[in-house]
């Protein structure tokens, strides 16, 4: 699982069989107590996969004010995804290391 | 201090011209990686630079202003308690007790935690219920069982005082004595307080005459087998997160803040080991009382529990082991020199009873503004800032 994990953030297209919409997920990964982005740009409607490549626990969770969520507690190797169904500009943190910030910006 | 947020950069001369030293690589290692003793070395070099936020860039007048401020005991409620009333300079910035006395002599509920190096922090508290300095600065200054102030009425009472006014027109010129403007020039002055070069410190930057073989042992333990690098990492001794290690109390620190996460249930910030020697007794809760009572806690003196972090577990380290550790720790003490405290601005003397001074709800203590000469010039934050003055 660990070794297929990817080291940098990839903009992964899933096509339905025979449906006309491509939506997208964009990869983050957690690294060395770091997300590999800073910032992204994602359409509303969109997902975020967040990618726990670290030895250690991680979490995912966003105050702000146009959206609060919590994605609760990511285990090494594992992987959570987020659809952002609102637009706006969303600072994601772990709430466990506060230093690890990314901001998803939803267009 | 958000991501999107670039800092300004306030060059700390003195730090340069005694190490020369670079700006601290930012990598984090776990505590699986295999590294030399040197290779650790370089993971604590001291930073160059203390870092501001843009949102309320350092000034010399505004850290002044924040120090005078930090150090007035009309700041709080009942003008008796001050910012450095609990942020005692002479122990570390933190006050020697278990838990922290505040207004009316209210026991609370944790240990004061020292403003040391708090410029590269994240999250301030033990439960990192403040994201900025701001936001901290006002937090216990408000609180009733804190400082107790009325923040309305703060701003009254800080305009009543003339040389107040002055200086907060110099440092917010048009904008004068706000509660934000009290905020920003305590937080300004707060991340001026840096700890000074330590024995470690000139250990890191080549001298092998700086720090004991034991503590040098100890060195090699906290970044192996004991595990210490996994939290109290990079040149600050902390990456500024939060974890259940197993202290038995019922505080749930961070779990009230971040009530969706298991492992942030009994979890509390991990703190800057920088003059910790100074700074008994330990944890949250000021329970253990020497940095022995410490190691024995990592040891296996924790509690299990499902929030506790799984980087603590049994080190099971040797009686020699667990002093090398100790010897290390002390190694980061800096030891710096006593800070001036600031002249107090006076109140009003020129319109008879033009003073409103909130009634003092709590028991006296007599006089604790703590007074030094006129003009003074803080000689600890000369190791990092030229003064001002």
């Amino acid at each position: 699982m660990k070794s297929k994990i990817l080291a940098s953030a990839v903009a992964t297209l899933f096509v339905v069989a025979g449906a006309t919409p491509v939506s997208a997920e964009v990869v983050i990964t957690q690294k060395a107590k770091k997300f590999d982005k800073k910032k992204i740009s994602i359409k509303k409607g969109e997902s975020v996969k967040f990618v726990n490549a670290d030895s250690i626990a991680h979490n995912i969770h966003s105050r702000s004010s146009n959206g609060k969520f919590d994605l609760g507690v990511s285990k090494p190797g594992t992987s959570t995804s987020k659809v952002f169904d609102k637009a706006g500009k969303f600072k994601v943190r772990c709430a466990i290391h506060p230093k690890m910030k990314i901001t998803v910006k939803v267009n | 201090m958000g991501t999107h947020k670039k800092f300004s950069k306030l060059a700390v001369s003195m730090v340069v011209a005694i190490s020369g030293f670079a700006t601290v690589a930012s990598t984090v290692a776990t505590s699986a990686e295999k590294k030399s003793r040197a290779d650790w070395k370089k993971e604590y070099v001291r930073p160059s630079e203390i870092p501001f936020p843009k949102e309320n860039p350092y000034t010399a007048a505004k850290a002044d202003l924040g120090r005078t401020l930090f150090f007035d005991p009309r700041l709080s409620g009942a003008n008796y308690i001050s910012c450095g009333t609990c942020h005692n300079p002479s122990f570390a910035w933190g006050d020697g007790l278990a838990k922290g006395i505040g207004h009316a002599m209210t026991k609370l509920g944790r240990r004061t935690p020292t403003i040391l190096n708090l410029a590269f922090g994240e999250d301030l508290m033990w439960d990192g219920r403040f994201e900025t300095l701001e936001q901290q600065a006002l937090g216990p200054m408000s609180a009733p069982v804190e400082m107790n102030q009325n923040m309305k009425a703060i701003v009254a009472e800080l305009q009543q005082i003339p040389e107040y006014r002055t200086l907060f027109n110099i440092s917010f010129p048009g904008k004068g004595i706000t509660v934000d403007n009290i905020a920003k020039a305590i937080a300004t002055f707060e991340r001026t307080v840096v700890s000074g070069v330590a024995p470690f410190d000139r250990w890191v930057a080549g001298d092998e005459h700086a720090v004991s073989e034991s503590a040098k042992r100890g060195f090699d333990l906290f970044n192996n087998k004991a595990n210490c690098v996994a939290c109290h990492s990079g040149w600050n001794f902390t990456d500024s997160s939060f974890h259940d290690i197993g202290m038995p109390d019922k505080d749930i620190g961070r779990g009230k803040v971040v009530p969706g996460v298991v492992v942030m249930q009994h979890a509390f910030k991990v703190p800057t080991l920088r003059n910790a020697v100074e700074r008994a007794p330990y944890m949250h809760d000021g329970s253990l009382k020497n940095l022995y009572s410490v190691v024995e806690h990592y040891d296996n003196g924790f509690v299990t529990r499902p929030s506790k972090s799984e980087e603590i577990f049994a080190l099971k380290l040797n009686a020699a082991e667990k002093t090398d550790l100790v010897e290390f720790m002390k190694t980061l003490s800096s030891k710096d020199a006593p800070m001036a405290l600031p002249r107090l601005p006076a109140y009003d003397q020129t319109v008879a009873g033009s003073l409103n001074v909130s009634p003092a709800a709590g028991p006296s203590t007599g006089s604790t503004a703590m007074r030094t000469p006129k003009g003074a010039c803080n000689s600890f934050l000369m190791h990092y800032i030229p003064c001002s003055k």
